[in-house]
């Protein structure tokens, strides 16, 4: 076969792209997702509310609906062989007032229709159930089937997954023009050419510009920026669903839920903005927390670790749009997928997945293992067994990070897994070193050196996150620089 | 594969000035087996990268670098023989069986017991995440005290044109330690009107090398996506809220906050111990024991000093104290006082007085909130003044330390200490 010829090429590394990746891998295909960061996982897949939602929220018979309740029901399942942390934690919706009651008893009645579970319930047994919450919560839906997951942990286990199962992925990799040559599609890169039988837009932000290389869009992303503020895990017990506020006609408010690592987020902010604007700013945050104290009165904000900002993909359609083009069949966009995006990514990628599978008559591939080989850490192995790897390979014993107990061992891993960690960053989102309170300032460095040593390259090019973001870009006494 | 288990009398928790100093003190009183237990690869701590000159005035009436004084109490700890493990990270404190547990390369998990523990693991930099600055999270913003590890330990320079968050001393010492390597160091805000940072430090670090000193003045943006490209500084009112108009775009690639420290309690209060709310640190009395049987706390995780000879006085009181315990037991309790402070004192240590028989003597610290001119120091019973003394110059930068003796404690209902204004 054609060394540059791919049966599927997939353009973007984010949730969506990711789990379509994996669920073709079920195939006997011959797959490349390119991707143009340093790292999956870098967009709007790093940075949003990190839910798994219910899905009473969707309106009935649309694809958010549809692909929300399915990808929820298949989320336990998922993270169990891809050995991401999934908590069901269940959310609750609040009213303050007999109009929000209104609105969330219709609510229900849309759960009903979507198939979901969504409970009433009153005061008494709301504080019961949430005791932090602020007195002038009167009523929620419990919705007990809504869960947390790590947004990138899921993405890049859904990757890893996929090149486990023969699935390529090339990074820091931009497309720069997309055409169609019979039946096949030609894409040109800032690095080689390729071609294939069938492309996935999954470019997120950048969907529609994806599109417009090839034909004129038939949808925009209007982006719309999300800021957030990050809570310590100071108190595992402190706030144990996720709470959202009962829509308006002002909006959704804000959210606050515990994380997987039992941080806590706050957040978002909603507002236009441009595609790569990831800035905070300290109104939005006075905002958020003006109105996340209508949830719980006294936030305690000297447990701050950072506040940060992620771009969602709105487009200007009501609905997530998945679909192949009419103009250049073989050309699926999966695009405008914002929340509830993430609760949908399996469901997605399993539909997607099969849809080409029956467009090229793909057979089953008969090797393929669902599962991603465990990541070991103290907290998931209990102390004896991590006793007994650390006597396997002492570099287990060595805490590097010390606020959320990481080890050199598992950062080596990290490392040469496939589609490891090559960056600070990388690291970060992989096995939450650094992302303690002390943001890194213990190890960092250290972090910097394994790296460097794991893969063979000068200490001065370690990367923090992207190209251009060397962390130790400047000078070492009595060393010659080597940039 | 067996855990393995060790016994200590006294076991510490971090080998920098506040451990070693306990460590050094318990030996002294008669123990001798003690454990220090150090996450890095050497004894002595953050005086390891702070390699000017300034250190020991109080304690050994002469100037020394960091590593100098470390060094006094580093080979006190080596000629007697006192163990110590490296590069081991403690993992949970379990109060209630006495023991510790800790990782290392070398020994797997270890379960350390104790009679006492002295817990001494220092304190961290306040980063800019904490405080919420605006803008990007690009490359090139650092704490001051990390920058000073990369450029004494490593001999990294962090950066060429640097702009300083924070006068805190470890950002002014930094101001002219890369002053000294070629940087260029465009200037320092500082969000109160006053510095936070010891007045020498403003002169030698500062004023000696031309840096101006912004006060009511912060950084209220970042700019930069991958690596900084420049900040936005701007002056503040009184309740320290930005000016519109006052805003200025300052071209640096790095930021050094020195915007301050707080005590790395975590892992005491997960273990159940009482924090004082006003310094972040453990709940003690005047023995430095927090509120869990024989676990004892001292230095910057206790709450944060300016001179390191006052940490090393708390690691003396810690040690003397754990040692104490462990030779004659523990004496009949007849009371405990709870401390209180007035407005104008922003922490006061020790939180209670156990008494017991013949206690007379006890040593107080507290920083004052706002700097006071001149300032009268109260201590009373009630209404009733047990002490009055008067300073002049008191500074929140400036930790007070004063020491009631021949006092009968038991004659007393409760204990104040007010600062006032004169």
């Amino acid at each position: 076969m054609e060394k540059n010829y791919f049966d599927v090429i997939i353009i973007g590394g984010g949730v969506i792209g990711c789990s379509i990746a994996r669920y073709l891998s079920r195939f006997k295909v011959n797959v490349l997702l390119i991707e143009k960061h340093f790292d999956v996982a870098e967009e709007t897949s790093s940075a949003n509310s990190a839910i798994v939602h219910s899905g009473y929220d969707p309106l009935p018979n649309t694809k958010k609906a549809y692909f929300n309740v399915k990808g929820n029901k298949m989320m336990e399942e998922v993270c169990k062989e891809l050995h991401v942390p999934f908590i069901k934690n269940g959310s609750l919706t609040i009213g303050f007032n007999d109009e929000d009651k209104k609105t969330l008893l219709n609510l229900i009645q849309r759960a009903k229709l979507n198939g979901v579970e969504a409970e009433f319930i009153e005061k008494e047994e709301l504080h019961k159930i949430e005791p932090s919450l602020n007195d002038e919560c009167l009523y929620a839906l419990y919705a007990k089937d809504s869960g947390i997951v790590s947004p990138f942990e899921l993405t890049i286990a859904f990757m890893e997954n996929a090149m486990d199962n023969g699935i390529k992925l090339h990074l820091s990799e931009k497309v720069l023009d997309i055409k169609k040559d019979g039946d096949l599609f030609l894409i040109d890169t800032d690095k080689d050419k390729y071609k294939a039988k069938v492309v996935v837009n999954a470019a997120g932000l950048y969907s529609d510009e994806i599109l417009k290389k090839l034909e004129e869009p038939s949808f925009k992303i209007n982006p719309r920026k999300g800021e957030y503020i990050l809570l310590d895990h100071f108190n595992n017990n402190w706030c144990k669903h996720t709470l959202f506020m009962c829509p308006t006609k002002v909006g959704k408010g804000v959210l606050i839920s515990p994380t997987t690592s039992f941080n806590y987020i706050i957040g978002p902010s909603n507002d236009e903005s441009l595609k790569e604007d990831t800035s905070t700013d300290s109104s939005t945050i006075n905002y958020l927390k003006e109105t996340a104290s209508k949830l719980i009165k006294d936030i305690p904000y000297a447990e701050v670790i950072r506040t940060f900002a992620g771009v969602r993909a709105n487009p200007d359609v009501d609905d997530f749009i998945i679909e192949e083009s009419k103009i250049n069949p073989g050309f699926i966009n999966c695009a405008g997928i914002m929340s509830p995006g993430l609760a949908s990514s399996p469901a997605i990628g399993e539909y997607v997945s099969n849809l080409i599978k029956e467009k090229l008559n793909l057979e089953i591939n008969t090797t393929y293992n669902p599962t991603r080989r465990e990541i070991y850490s103290l907290s998931s192995l209990g102390i004896e067994k991590y006793n007994e790897l650390i006597k396997k390979d002492s570099r287990y014993g060595h805490m590097i990070c010390r606020c959320e107990k990481v080890s050199e061992g598992q950062i080596v891993d990290a490392i040469h897994r496939n589609c490891g960690a090559r960056s600070v960053k990388g690291i970060k989102k992989r096995l939450r070193a650094g992302f303690g309170k002390c943001q890194g300032s213990f190890c960092e460095e250290e972090v910097c050196k394994i790296i460097a040593r794991e893969l063979n390259i000068p200490l001065n090019s370690v990367l923090y996150k992207d190209e251009g973001s060397e962390v130790f870009k400047y000078r070492f006494k009595g060393k010659k620089n080597e940039n | 594969m067996k855990i393995n288990n060790k016994t200590y009398d006294i076991v510490i928790i971090g080998g920098g000035s506040a451990g070693l100093s306990a460590a050094k003190k318990a030996y002294e009183e008669g123990i001798s087996s003690i454990l220090i237990v150090e996450r890095n690869n050497e004894l002595g701590g953050i005086l390891n990268q702070c390699i000017h000159n300034g250190f020991g005035l109080h304690k050994f009436k002469k100037e020394l670098t960091g590593p100098e004084y470390a060094y006094e109490y580093i080979e006190f700890i080596k000629e007697n023989n006192i163990d110590y493990f490296l590069n081991t990270l403690v993992l949970s404190i379990n109060s209630k069986d006495k023991l510790i547990v800790c990782s290392s390369s070398e020994e797997g998990i270890i379960n350390i017991s104790y009679k006492c523990l002295i817990f001494s693991a220092g304190c961290n930099e306040r980063t800019s995440g904490q405080i919420m600055i605006p803008g990007e999270r690009p490359n090139g913003v650092f704490t001051a005290g990390l920058a000073q590890k990369l450029l004494n330990i490593d001999g990294y320079l962090v950066g060429k044109n640097v702009y300083i968050l924070g006068s805190g001393d470890i950002g002014l010492i930094m101001a002219r330690r890369m002053t000294l390597e070629g940087a260029n160091v465009i200037g320092v805000s500082e969000i109160m009107p006053y510095s936070n940072g010891l007045n020498r430090n403003i002169v030698q670090c500062l004023n000696d090398y031309n840096i101006p000193l912004r006060l009511h003045n912060t950084v209220i943006k970042i700019h930069g996506k991958n690596q900084l490209e420049g900040i936005t500084i701007c002056d503040v009112d009184d309740s320290l809220k930005p000016i519109e108009g006052r805003e200025k775009f300052i071209k640096c690639d790095t930021l050094l906050l020195s915007i301050g420290l707080y005590p790395f309690n975590a892992m005491l209060k997960n273990s159940g111990a009482k924090v004082n709310t006003e310094t972040k640190g453990a709940w003690v009395d005047q023995n430095l024991e927090t509120t869990l049987d024989s676990v004892f706390s001292c230095g910057n995780v206790l709450h944060v000093h300016d001179l390191v000879d006052y940490v090393s006085d708390e690691g003396e009181i810690a040690g003397e104290n754990a040692a104490k315990l462990i030779k004659y037991g523990r004496k009949t309790l007849l009371k405990t006082i709870f401390t209180k402070h007035n407005s104008n004192l922003g922490y006061l240590l020790p939180n209670e007085i156990k008494v017991y028989k013949d206690l007379n003597e006890v040593s107080f610290s507290f920083r004052v909130k706002k700097p006071i001119s001149k300032g009268e120091i109260l201590f009373k019973d009630g209404e009733n003044i047990i002490k009055r003394s008067v300073k002049n110059d008191l500074i929140p930068s400036e930790m007070v330390k004063i020491k009631l003796n021949n006092l009968d404690f038991n004659n007393l209902n409760e204990l104040s200490v007010e600062v006032n204004e004169i």
